[in-house]
């Protein structure tokens, strides 16, 4: 059923559909509206979920630990230093092995505050042993909510999920959203089934202590599961295509590539506006293709190699800085290092931080500078103000 | 000890960190002056003395050298020796 919905009501009825046990979480701009919509659900009783009202995220996500260890599935949201509150537990849950699935409004990071957009939230959790996806739209954020749990708690992974998409652009966006029917999500995500949990009458432990002799073996286990999921996204986004008609089998999406001399490379609902920039350069004879990278961890490489290895120039919008490094910007540096030593040149632009607007010319003008090898930089500064 | 998902444990596999290894000093029980009163035992963090035949013995394996035996023995039956590994 076709509905015209904000995108975080969107999201709301996302995760009624999936059935949670337990919800968690702490308002934070720009998540609120997400948690707000479930409490009100659980409330009317049209969502059977326990609500745990907390005092921060440290407590949120603490709980949501807990309640997915004595087998529950579980949900939580959060946004910039909601998340980075939560980064300790974050780290706990991934090492657990518990499969929460937990919303990303991406929001920018303090100092200085900012309650606008940018990537550098999740990004900066890139190595907690959370699966990573980024959405577009709205529809596809709610798709990935759904994929989310399918893949989380397969027993081939058993790690947890942020779902990714931007602040505002997304999460307060009214768009037309296709929400399907109770039944067909049950049949896709499957009762949650825990390989461990938390039982009285069969006492256990987790997250237990390890020495040096054991900690490494546990990490390892981590990573396998990481690469175990990027097969298992491929094979339950393929069976949502079959079962609701949009494919999710891909780890990136191509926007004329195929003859694409320069690709602009990217995550999340930035992919609309190149979208749009590339019709209007193509119409002025420019081969320029889009890659719009959707699953970050675990990160696609081979993917990204094949996808782009007819490109002589690739430039990548970052809604994040990597301080300090060379590229300056964290997606980029993947990138370079997926297409290794092909002689294709791979740039870095940091763009659109704190919410600053990334506008069609802004994209026409990025490539012009790629095209003649100025990049891994930050762009669309104010030079007025340094 | 094999691993299991999510670094789940069940009861008593700490037995299995064998903390001893932390050990820097080493207590060394001289049981002709050990008077078997048990406050070695009483005082162990640890819990790892035994009384063995009337005499006290501690496990190496979890002994971590902390020294509050030595220090607490009344009979000063128990000293602390430099670990050799």
């Amino acid at each position: 059923m076709k509905v015209i919905l904000e995108g975080s009501h969107a999201i709301a009825e996302a995760v009624r559909l999936s059935k949670p046990d337990v919800i968690s979480a702490y308002p934070i701009t720009p998540q609120t509206h997400i948690v707000e919509r479930l409490a009100e659900m659980v409330a009317d009783g049209d969502l059977d979920a326990e609500y745990i009202c907390v005092e921060s995220e440290f407590s949120a996500l603490s709980a949501c630990l807990g309640a997915s260890a004595a087998g529950s599935r579980v949900y939580s949201a959060t946004s910039s230093q909601g998340l980075l509150f939560m980064a300790e537990v974050c780290f706990n849950v991934a090492g657990m092995r518990q499969p929460i699935v937990m919303s990303i409004a991406n929001r920018a990071i303090s100092a200085p505050l900012s309650i606008w957009n940018d990537q550098q939230d999740s990004i900066a959790l890139r190595d907690s042993g959370w699966i990573q996806v980024y959405a577009e739209d709205v529809q596809e954020t709610f798709d990935l909510h759904l994929l989310a749990y399918r893949v989380a708690e397969d027993h081939r992974v058993l790690l947890p999920v942020f779902v990714c998409f931007d602040g505002y652009y997304i999460s307060h966006t009214y768009e037309p959203v296709d929400i399907l029917d109770i039944d067909e999500v049950n049949a896709f995500i499957p009762p949650y089934e825990p390989v461990n949990k938390l039982d009285a009458s069969n006492p256990l432990s987790m997250g237990m202590y390890a020495t040096p002799e054991y900690y490494m073996e546990f990490r390892y286990e981590i990573d396998k599961a990481m690469e175990n999921a990027a097969l298992v996204i491929k094979e339950a986004g393929s069976e949502f295509g079959k079962r609701f008609g949009r494919d999710y089998s891909k780890h990136v999406e191509s926007y004329f590539l195929e003859d694409a001399e320069i690709a602009l490379v990217a995550m999340g609902s930035v992919c609309g506006t190149i979208k749009d920039a590339i019709d209007l350069m193509r119409k002025d004879g420019k081969k320029v293709g889009l890659l719009k990278i959707r699953t970050f961890r675990p990160f696609p490489a081979t993917e990204i190699k094949e996808a782009l290895k007819d490109v002589t120039k690739v430039g990548v919008l970052e809604k994040n800085v990597s301080l300090g490094t060379r590229m300056k910007g964290a997606v980029g540096l993947e990138v370079k290092d997926a297409i290794g030593n092909s002689g294709i040149e791979v740039m870095s632009y940091v763009t659109g931080l704190g919410g600053r607007d990334i506008k069609i010319e802004d994209i026409i003008r990025m490539t012009e500078s790629l095209e003649n090898g100025i990049g891994d930089c930050f762009f669309g500064l104010r030079e007025e103000l340094l | 000890m094999s691993l299991r998902v999510g670094c789940a444990a069940q009861p008593g596999q700490a037995r299995s960190n064998k903390t001893g290894s932390w050990r820097v000093f080493c207590p060394a029980f001289d049981h002709d002056k050990c008077t078997s009163c048990g406050m070695c035992q009483l005082v162990c963090p640890e819990g790892c003395i035994e009384k063995d035949n009337e005499k006290f013995v501690p496990d190496y394996d979890f002994c971590k050298g902390c020294g509050i035996c030595a220090h607490e023995c009344p009979a000063e039956a128990i000293t602390m020796e430099t670990e050799e590994k």
